[in-house]
């Protein structure tokens, strides 16, 4: 029994992992309605930067300060740049241009910074939480910078004007843009906070996978899988998406004999399918009446 | 099923429309498609004595991808729904035959109707559990079975039959006696053949009262119901289909490259695929061969110009494309052709 639990906060310590990616896919999800596949490596290469600043000398926070910026301009070229000009395009071509775009900044952060292992300092110092062995500072810190950003969005999303004109925007362009939404500008604006969470994700997530081209990758996969479970509309479902992912993986791995081990990812993600089949728009999506 | 999702795939859905009625809008369409055919024929089958038998080899590689893309095309670009697990169908194919060679000494033609129909009832099996999926649910559940494919080649219970990491290795067939051909001249020449036949298939598929069932369900699956299309069935039928298709391919893939290993078989090949479709053009079957030749020759291409950002190159050049042809080859094509006949009438 004591395993059990010892395995249920491990896994919600990885789950704080794909909670914040979650978080980033959804953000990138209510603004462009689209899926992103480019962002782990745009997460990835945001990590980098803070990374070659650090590397130059500049202090932790100030870095990472002038990353989120860098990255929120970042993310706001990529739409103004890359996708406005076909923006008309079928999506399966947007999907394709998100695998062209994967490919370049994978490609790219190889070249400049090469695919050996890097460290990462983490803010809240690695020691253990509390003299517990279970969990360790690092880990609650990004558990509860994945909280905070959460309710930020929530009222940022729910309160404020301009997040309203966002959802406006992605929920129904035409009418957004007939009272007067900038439907560009605000698609332009969730690449831009897409870009600028997948940062944070990135710097809180480097510590513990350490920095490489390809850290990412199987990060996303279980993000999108949180982000999926817990409903592509919510964002706190994205987030109990994400702790139950990693919860899930953990038992799976820990205690489904023999297979464990090598078909940890398959088996999670087949447990999402199935209940996906019972709850079609995820545990805490809105469930969209179709009009005829 | 949300809003978004909806509408997102009902414009590749109108989009597709497009690009199948393109021979119908362009009156003159139906003769410039009989001779380009014919043209293709013509230059596919010169190739083999024109190149070298590297070369040749890599043009029954393309052949293979077309065919896969070929499928893949009869799921998303006519029945509308996404897949990223068409890996697990290639692998299943490639695996078929290579178990079929290896272990029971089957002739490879036998190998691939065998590798259809064991796909076909993989794809109509996991079809069924599919149906209460749409759009991006889909694609995380094709996506779970293209990542779970290589583990579960991996694994001991089964190393008998499929080899484990080391995979199968088989013999390279040799051309029938008294046929003049190398080896690799004859695999193409067969893989051709092949490939024509399954693609005159699709054709006929997708022109019948089936075909236009497909599509009614892409289009409108309300609509469809009330009109007595029986979607469970027709869905399925299009997994089923489409499954046969790469499965087909994976086995003649197997066959030319001589092996078979669980790491050919990731969720990378999976996205060529997609990639390749969107290059051709999703509901235009002639796009496959595009498709095919895109996922084959582009990253050589690209690692040429860079090695060491052979990745980039990749992306950029995949960008461009989309840029000047927004929907593939499909959109260029039918564009270029409706100029022609503007400027003939």
């Amino acid at each position: 029994m004591e395993l059990f639990w010892q395995q249920i906060l491990a896994g919600i310590a990885t789950g704080a992992i794909y909670a914040c990616m979650a978080l980033a896919v959804v953000m990138i999800y209510q603004a462009i309605d689209h899926l992103n596949f480019a962002q782990g490596e745009m997460a990835m290469f945001s990590t980098f930067i803070a990374f070659q600043l650090m590397l130059w000398g500049l202090p932790y926070w100030v870095a990472f300060l002038i990353t989120l910026v860098v990255s929120f301009i970042g993310g706001v070229l990529v739409d103004r740049v890359i996708f406005k000009p076909i923006h008309d395009a079928p999506i399966l071509s947007h999907v394709v241009v998100f695998i062209a775009l994967l490919a370049i900044l994978n490609s790219t952060a190889g070249f400049i910074w090469d695919f050996t292992v890097k460290s990462f300092p983490s803010p809240f110092g690695s020691a253990p939480l509390f003299g517990s062995s279970l969990i360790s500072a690092h880990q609650a810190g990004m558990i509860s910078v994945t909280l905070l950003l959460l309710v930020f969005l929530f009222v940022f999303f729910r309160y404020t004007r301009i997040g309203l004109s966002m959802r406006a925007a992605a929920a129904n362009p035409a009418s957004a843009r007939l009272v007067g939404v900038r439907v560009g500008w605000m698609n332009a604006l969730g690449w831009g906070m897409a870009a600028a969470i997948g940062a944070i994700a990135g710097i809180l997530i480097a510590p513990v996978v350490f920095l490489e081209p390809n850290m990412m990758i199987s990060i996303l996969l279980y993000g999108f899988a949180g982000a999926v479970l817990g409903g592509l509309t919510s964002p706190a479902g994205a987030v109990l998406g994400g702790f139950m992912v990693g919860v899930v993986e953990n038992l799976a791995g820990t205690f489904i004999p023999v297979i464990g081990g090598e078909l940890k990812l398959p088996i999670a993600l087949m447990l999402i399918v199935a209940v996906l089949v019972f709850k079609p728009s995820g545990l805490m999506g809105r469930t969209v009446v179709q009009r005829v | 099923m949300a809003v978004p999702v909806e509408s997102t795939l009902s414009s590749t859905a109108s989009d597709a429309v497009a690009a199948a009625e393109m021979p119908r809008s362009v009156r003159r369409g139906g003769s410039i498609a009989m001779v380009s055919g014919i043209l293709f024929v013509a230059i596919a089958i010169a190739i083999p004595l024109l190149f070298k038998n590297f070369v040749v080899f890599q043009f029954t590689q393309m052949l293979v991808y077309a065919i896969a893309i070929l499928g893949l095309n009869l799921l998303t670009g006519f029945n509308g729904q996404f897949s990223l697990g068409h890996s697990a169908f290639y692998a299943l194919g490639a695996y078929t035959a290579a178990i079929l060679m290896d272990q029971y000494s089957v002739s490879y033609i036998w190998t691939l109707p065998a590798a259809g129909i064991v796909c076909f009832v993989a794809g109509f099996l996991f079809g069924l559990p599919a149906l209460r999926l749409e759009g991006i649910y889909l694609a995380l559940a094709t996506f779970a079975l293209a990542i779970a494919t290589p583990q579960i080649l991996k694994l001991s219970p089964l190393e008998h039959w499929t080899g484990g990491v080391q995979g199968i290795v088989i013999i390279k067939p040799d051309p029938p006696p008294g046929v003049p051909l190398n080896q690799d001249q004859w695999l193409y020449y067969f893989t051709l053949a092949v490939a024509l036949l399954l693609y005159i298939l699709a054709r006929n598929l997708v022109k019948s009262r089936s075909g236009r069932a497909l599509m009614a369900i892409r289009d409108n699956p309300i609509a469809a119901r009330s009109m007595g299309v029986n979607l469970a069935l027709y869905k399925s039928l299009a997994f089923g289909t489409s499954a046969l298709y790469t499965g087909i391919a994976g086995a003649l893939g197997a066959i030319i490259v001589q092996f078979v290993a669980p790491d050919s078989f990731t969720i990378v090949l999976s996205i060529a695929f997609l990639v390749g479709l969107v290059v051709g053009g999703v509901g235009w079957l002639p796009g496959a061969i595009f498709g095919g030749a895109f996922v084959l020759f582009v990253p050589n291409i690209a690692e040429g110009v860079s090695k060491g950002l052979s990745g980039a190159v990749y992306g950029i050049i995949l960008i461009l494309l989309i840029y000047l042809m927004p929907t593939g080859a499909a959109g260029f094509v039918r564009a270029v052709l409706s100029r022609v006949s503007r400027v003939r009438s």
